[in-house]
């Protein structure tokens, strides 16, 4: 099939940016939407222009690298991530807009790429159980209900890819920071820091320029890995009563 | 030095001491463990320790050393920690628990290990490996990693290839993911705490050694192109596997050996670089736009049947029309008693035979069709729909997102792709390369997997060397501390900066006509042909002379745009493709080299009358520690072979047999 792109190119976080069209051609339905990345920026290379730089490394939907703004949707139609994203999603004559994630906690790197690092400093404030390594006790001297373990794991589960924030209008990363907090908060091993666990990293939340959350739900429509909205409920029960 | 053999490499003296401490193999760890010398706390704060890494084994080792107080350096080139490749691996990870009660021990699991290596691993250190991976369960499940359990709310585990217990631990199909963002909380915990100090978007690109130690390394900020030096008294390696040296693998896009290969060029002897691990169910390449290869769990093979066509001119045909007379379920014909489910290194030779006789199924790629069926069909009419989707319904969805067919409908198509690599860099007992003071951990190094990985246990290694193994031993290092300091502009520490930037100004100058894409996709391509499943001297010969003459063109020839005071993807990628080609040509030069089977490493010239591999102890009973040698032009010379001979005394030696 043949395409339109129209992409964000940026070369620097203080340089000007614009939206710069390029056709493609011959992309097959099998590719990836990355592959399709790919073949342009094969193109560019040897046209003497400089490729358009995206993120990207799994390229299986795990490690949360990739991102993009597709036609305004982050990663695209599909409930997936962008490198699982198939040209068969996609016909033939297609005008494609790609942009980066845009929220003013992610500030802008080069073309469509930008730094997530804030997540990062989110889970230094709190994101874990406290145990030096050594420490631990006989693993199956704790039990765990299933249905609280398998909440766990739906929701620690969060590739920390940051579509809920680009998603959102007041680009909140309460999505991500829920999705944390219910999956140490459902298991024993997480109650001893609980209340200070939600206290800290909600304030590096907020020092970190990401919006309130209106619960408007499009982190949750965005999200690749279906983490529910209401892990957002559970972070509010738990600040509320970690600061009665 | 004795002479030069076939002109391409020489014999060195052979590796004498591994460090391992004497006494039954029960008892070494505890020794080692009480004989290493402590650091005092509070002299921990004034030692610095550089880890290049953040995957399981790099993340789980900052972790603990900054638990200790020590002051960690840690880099990665990706955004961020948690996106280590490790976070990709699916299936689970061993360890003897024996909470089935189904006979298993430490011993067991040590035993299944080397036997699964096909006896080319070290007893000491994979015993060592089994004693720790009890640990690493209940670290990982006191940090509130989401192991799958039972109704009872108890650990459940399944069964893995090559063994007859239960002994994997697994979350979901996501257990890498799980166990990674474990390690990465527990190290995020640690940067919070001021002991760790993160530095992402960093490509390290060469180590310092000053004084025959290692003492820092040179790594490029990928944002700003500013070429750092970053000085420490240790440094360890933690950078994971090279699959990606074959182009297309299993690996995530920017897996590399820059790390580990930068580090053997300046004295780190490289272990047993040919022994890779070709996975059997993959889903096939569909075209030259490929960029990656994407696993389909093993266990498919307990319900799935493997099939191609009889005839030549059905490899187009859609696969529902061809009747059942017309079809080879080859694996079944040739190996009754296993059947689907030999092992990975037979299951992935005998596609690539019936591909290579014209009776692979699949688009045509190239000249050349490269799949196989694994068909449910049978199973689907055995079965309920909802049961076999019980069992295997996400990795149906997976398959389909990418190919765009149901394999409830269409039979899946497979076909076998590199994995994981079982060389690395060689260390001794206490994970120390050659060069003082540098350490490689987790599938970067050489240990452990002999010429075989079995299934769930590179997860365990990493992790014990991470969290267990590496913290007990780089003490007896550090412990020689404080060291000299190092000054920024010590000639060692100029020269190794010069020669970073001399190659990235190389790389940017050259302006030839191909991209650098091109060259890893050729370079991949021969490495696949000659030195992939099935390897020969013709072969290897020949993929030797292709690859030299492919560097030659590289530095001739390549087209690298932009600048270098930029983030510049086209430029990291050049400089990782730049040391892989040095990489290819010392995996051709070991294979070759190593005239028999073993495990993942298959010479055509050393079968058993019906095809299966036959090992030759007399002769190749060792590691091959490779030493660099330079030309004087800087390109690599003939390397000088180390052996250290393998030593079994708490295991006998047997020919491995699946019959
Ligand atoms: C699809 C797949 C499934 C798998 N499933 C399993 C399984 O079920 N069980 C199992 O036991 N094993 C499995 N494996 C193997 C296992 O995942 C890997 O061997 C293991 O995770 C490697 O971990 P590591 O810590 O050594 O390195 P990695 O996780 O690969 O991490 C490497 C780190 O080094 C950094 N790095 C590399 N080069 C540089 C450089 N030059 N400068 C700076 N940083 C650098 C990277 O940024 C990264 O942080 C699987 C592998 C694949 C591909
Ligand atoms: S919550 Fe979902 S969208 Fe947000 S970072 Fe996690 S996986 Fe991505
Ligand atoms: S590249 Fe890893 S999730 Fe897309």
């Amino acid at each position: 099939m043949n395409l339109t792109l129209k992409i964000w190119r940026q070369a620097g976080p203080e340089a000007p940016g614009e939206m710069v069209t390029y056709p493609v051609s011959d992309i097959s339905e099998d590719m990836s939407f990355l592959e399709m990345l790919d073949v342009l920026n094969e193109q560019l290379n040897a046209k003497g222009e400089e490729p358009v730089a995206f993120d990207s490394d799994c390229r299986e939907g795990i490690c949360g690298m990739c991102s993009l703004m597709i036609n305004g949707e982050a990663h695209g139609p599909e409930v997936t991530t962008t490198c699982q994203l198939h040209m068969r999603s996609f016909t033939d004559g297609d005008t494609i807009t790609i942009e980066p994630w845009r929220a003013e906690a992610f500030p802008l790197v080069r073309d469509l790429i930008v730094d997530r690092s804030a997540f990062d400093r989110v889970i230094q404030a709190g994101g874990y159980v406290s145990v030096n390594t050594g420490a631990a006790p006989e693993a199956n001297n704790l039990q765990v209900r299933k249905e609280k373990a398998d909440r766990a794991f739906d929701t620690a589960t969060c590739i920390g890819c940051g579509a809920c924030v680009a998603a959102c209008p007041n680009a909140s990363g309460m999505l991500f920071l829920g999705a944390k907090i219910t999956h140490l908060g459902e298991l024993p091993q997480g109650q001893a820091e609980r209340d200070a666990r939600v206290v800290k990293m909600l304030s590096q939340h907020d020092a970190e320029d990401f919006g309130g959350c209106q619960n408007l739900g499009e982190c949750a429509a965005a999200c690749p890995k279906e983490i529910p909205l209401d892990v957002i409920n559970q972070l509010n029960r738990d600040f509320m009563k970690a600061k009665r | 030095m004795a002479e030069l053999i076939d002109d391409l490499y020489r014999l060195g003296d052979p590796i004498q001491d591994t460090k391992a401490p004497e006494g039954p193999i029960e008892d070494k760890w505890t020794a080692a463990k009480f004989d290493n010398k402590l650091v005092n706390p509070s002299n921990r704060r004034k030692l610095s320790v550089i880890i290049v890494g953040t995957g399981l084994a790099g993340a789980s080792a900052a972790a603990t050393l900054g638990e200790a107080g020590y002051h960690v350096k840690s880099f990665c080139y990706q955004d961020s920690p948690r996106r280590a490749h490790s976070i990709a691996a699916q299936g689970g990870i061993n360890a003897a628990k024996n909470y089935n009660d189904d006979g298993d021990s430490v011993y067991r699991l040590f035993y299944d290990t080397v036997k699964g290596g096909d006896y080319r691993s070290r007893e000491d250190n994979v015993y060592r490996l089994a004693e720790v991976a009890n640990n690493i369960i209940d670290q990982c499940v006191a940090q509130g990693v989401p192991f799958a359990r039972d109704y009872g709310g108890l650990l459940d585990n399944r069964s893995f290839g090559g063994v007859q217990v239960a002994r994997t631990f697994y979350a979901r199909g996501q257990t890498g993911q799980q166990l990674l963002i474990g390690a990465y909380q527990a190290m995020e915990r640690q940067v919070g705490a001021g002991t760790v100090e993160q530095f992402t978007r960093h490509e390290m690109l060469e180590v310092i050694v000053v004084d025959g130690k290692a003492r820092g390394i040179i790594a490029r900020d990928m944002v700003t192109g500013e070429i750092e030096t970053h000085l420490a008294d240790a440094v360890v390696l933690a950078s994971g596997g090279y699959g990606n040296v074959f182009f297309l693998s299993t690996n995530a896009m920017g897996c590399n050996v820059t790390a580990t290969w930068r580090a053997h060029r300046k004295g780190a002897y490289f272990g047993n670089p040919c022994y890779t691990q070709i996975h059997p169910t993959c889903i096939p390449v569909s075209g030259d736009h490929q960029s990656k290869l994407t696993l389909m769990s093993e266990s498919l093979r307990n319900d799935g049947r493997i099939w191609v066509p009889k005839n030549r001119e059905d490899a187009d045909k859609d696969p529902r029309d061809i009747p059942e007379e017309d079809r080879d379920y080859y694996l079944e014909r040739i190996y009754p008693a296993f059947g689907n489910l030999v092992p990975r290194d037979i299951a992935s030779r005998q596609a690539k035979y019936m591909c290579d006789d014209g009776r692979g199924v699949g688009p045509l790629v190239g000249d050349f069709r490269r799949g196989v069926y694994l068909d449910f069909a049978s199973a689907l009419s055995r079965m309920s729909r909802e049961a076999i989707d019980e069992k295997y319904g996400n990795l149906f969805d997976m398959y389909q997102r990418i190919t765009g067919e149901d394999p409830r409908e269409v039979p899946m198509r497979i076909y076998p792709a590199v994995h994981y690599t079982m060389g690395g860099l060689w260390v001794d007992y206490d994970l120390e390369t050659t060069i003082p003071g540098l350490y490689a951990v987790g599938e970067a190094n050489f240990s452990d997997h002999g010429a075989n990985r079995l299934g769930a246990s590179s997860l365990m290694q990493c992790l014990s060397d991470g969290y267990f193994v590496l913290p007990n031993t780089i003490r007896n290092y550090l412990a020689q501390g404080p060291f000299e300091p190092v000054a920024p502009d010590a000639p060692e520490v100029r020269e190794a900066e010069e020669s970073v930037k001399s190659r990235i100004d190389t790389l940017l100058s050259i302006n030839g006509e191909r991209s650098v894409d091109s060259f890893h996709r050729e370079l991949g391509h021969i490495m696949w042909e000659y030195c992939g499943m099935e390897r020969t001297e013709e072969g290897l010969r020949k993929a030797i002379d292709l690859i030299r003459s492919l560097r030659e063109e590289f530095w001739r020839n390549v087209r690298v745009l932009g600048t270098a005071d930029t983030l510049n993807q086209s430029l990291e990628k050049a400089g990782r493709v730049a040391d892989f080609l040095e990489l290819g040509e010392l995996m051709c030069i070991d294979a070759l080299h190593r005239r028999e089977s073993c495990g993942g490493h298959f010479r055509a010239e050393s079968q058993t009358e019906d095809g299966e591999a036959l090992r030759d102890d007399e002769h190749f009973l060792y590691v091959a520690a490779w030493e660099f040698a330079g030309e004087p032009s800087g390109a690599p010379g003939a390397p000088v072979l180390h052996k250290e001979d393998l030593i079994y005394k708490a295991i006998e030696l047997k020919q491995r047999s699946y019959k």
